[in-house]
């Protein structure tokens, strides 16, 4: 491929069923290179296991994951290896590593792939842990940090080898208001300055329509609407637009499937 | 019908058995397949303190005790055959051949291996080893292997640590407590032990234990289910199919190695 194109992330057809629930039928989607595209939809749809899918960490039953025009699916464990080394995860749960400090927490990247000398090195973290704000929090522990901290932390360490693609999980959720400003700001930013790509995977609708440049939604496995934040919040489909509202019930059902209310209550006395 | 249904459950049970077994021989050799490595030695060395050095105090304390109880029990059998001499032999022999291996690895699976399922359970729950897959850093290598390694030194090394400090608690107890003479009880020991038939093949035992113990240590607890029951449940596994795995293969290695019983 001489001239890369335009998407940096290519999902084609991908189909995955884990046991008898189907989890993706047939889904296709673009991530466009430099800007920031979000995936959101009820929670339990999945959402995460696309991140884990385009991570090549699970293999879909079909479909293709392109990665730079690269099947992430086909390739070898090393070269797998290889290839991660250019992308950045932010965990939901941050997933620092709790026997290391917030320094050596960042630095784990770069000591593991670089050959950086200690000062160099040294430089680098604490220019990562300052586009966080979290210059001064070097020496703590992972347990000494709040929620909204732990995961800045966690997003330093993310972008610690400066990566192509950038993957939130969940990044907004239960976080209280000035954190979740903080990481919007963050999100955004970080994708103008590092010249990046950024895929957010969320259910947080207000959050994350303020800083996505292109929007799918997902819902029972399939992609029931695409494309700006504008043109969803008048989207065709009801059930894209109780989505973007937030109504409780609506074409998505309030109620997990279940037997019949009274019958469930009364038994067969009916 | 019911029949049926159990022949299945049966089936599928044992499907799921070999299926473990394969995930665990593939985690085992990509592990093993992992190290060494120049940063690797460090992890190694650490893990090494952590299973084998940490695990000293019990070894030892347990070694004297066992030690101490052996030479009072030979003391009483064999004072009645004015053969009291003989329990500095009698000690070397059960301690070198089956007692010091067995016991030692029994304390190890206890002491070690729960650490290393519980530890490595707990990084996959908090979602660790996912984040370090990311990363591009394989946690085989990284997290797996020192420990798998550290674990095979550590426990033949334990082992001898234990049969060494078992004879001199029993020859405490012997000389000091009871009074047999410490030329007997020496030469005794120095006259009937070989080299490779009592200390050689107490140690392949030792290796053999240490590879089964770190070996189902580590497969649960990268196999666990990520919650907190699952990482008990793990833990529990580990000392249970450990220490029946021990005295398995103990009477085994036995059967062949001292051969020719009847």
């Amino acid at each position: 491929m001489s001239s890369p194109s335009q998407n940096l992330v290519e999902i084609r057809s991908l189909s995955y069923r884990l046991g008898e629930r189907i989890i993706f039928d047939n889904v296709s989607l673009d991530v466009q290179r430099g800007r920031i595209t979000a995936i959101i939809g009820p929670s339990g749809t999945g959402k995460t296991t696309l991140l884990r899918m385009i991570g090549g960490q699970l293999k879909p039953d079909e479909g293709h994951v392109l990665i730079d025009g690269v099947d992430v699916c086909q390739i070898s464990r090393e070269r797998l290896f290889e290839l991660r080394k250019d992308m950045g995860m932010l965990f939901q749960s941050s997933a620092l590593f709790t026997d290391l400090t917030v320094f050596e927490n960042v630095a784990f990247p770069l000591r593991v792939h670089t050959e950086l000398p200690e000062d160099s090195l040294r430089d680098l973290v604490l220019m990562k842990l300052n586009a966080v704000g979290l210059r001064g929090a070097r020496d703590l522990k992972p347990s000494q940090l709040s929620g909204g901290m732990a995961r800045r932390v966690a997003l330093a360490r993310a972008i610690a080898l400066d990566p192509k693609l950038i993957m939130y999980d969940e990044p907004f959720t239960g976080q209280d208001p000035i954190a979740m400003g903080v990481l919007l700001t963050l999100v955004r930013g970080l994708n103008e300055a590092l010249n990046t790509t950024s895929l957010v995977v969320s259910h947080d609708i207000h959050e994350t329509v303020s800083i996505a440049d292109q929007i799918y939604v997902l819902s029972n496995g399939k992609v029931i609407g695409s494309g700006s934040p504008d043109m969803l919040r008048d989207h065709a489909t009801p059930q894209v637009r109780q989505f973007m509202h937030g109504s409780p019930d609506g074409p998505v059902p309030f109620h997990y499937p279940a037997d019949d209310y009274r019958f469930d209550l009364l038994g067969r006395e009916l | 019908m019911l029949a049926l249904q159990i022949i299945r459950l049966l089936g599928r049970r044992a499907l799921e058995r070999i299926e473990g077994l394969g995930r665990a021989t593939i985690m085992w050799a990509l592990a093993l397949w992992g190290l060494p490595n120049r940063t690797d030695i460090s992890l190694l060395f650490q893990q090494i303190y952590n299973l084998g050095v940490l695990s000293l105090v019990i070894i030892i304390l347990s070694a004297f005790s066992i030690g101490a109880v052996l030479a009072l029990q030979f003391y009483t059998q064999l004072v009645r055959f004015g053969a009291q001499e003989a329990v500095g032999v009698g000690l070397a022999m059960v301690l070198l051949r089956e007692l010091g291996p067995v016991v030692t690895a029994l304390l190890f699976a206890g002491r070690a291996g729960s650490a290393i399922t519980a530890e490595i359970g707990l990084m996959k729950s908090t979602e660790q080893l996912s984040s370090m897959e990311m990363m591009g850093v394989d946690p085989l290598r990284r997290i797996v292997a020192p420990r798998l390694w550290a674990g095979i030194i550590s426990l033949p090394l334990l082992t001898a640590i234990f049969n060494v400090v078992a004879i001199y608690g029993g020859a405490i107890v012997s000389i000091e407590w009871l009074g047999v003479d410490p030329g007997g009880f020496w030469s005794g020991m120095t006259d009937f032990v070989q080299l490779w038939n009592d200390i050689g093949k107490g140690m392949v035992k030792a290796l053999v234990f240490a590879i089964i113990v770190t070996w189902i240590a580590v497969y649960q607890g990268y196999d666990t289910l990520p919650t907190a029951e699952g990482i008990g449940l793990a833990t529990t596994r580990t000392v249970v199919h450990s220490s029946v795995m021990i005295l398995a293969m103990d009477f085994v290695l036995t059967l062949t190695m001292y051969g020719d019983f009847n």
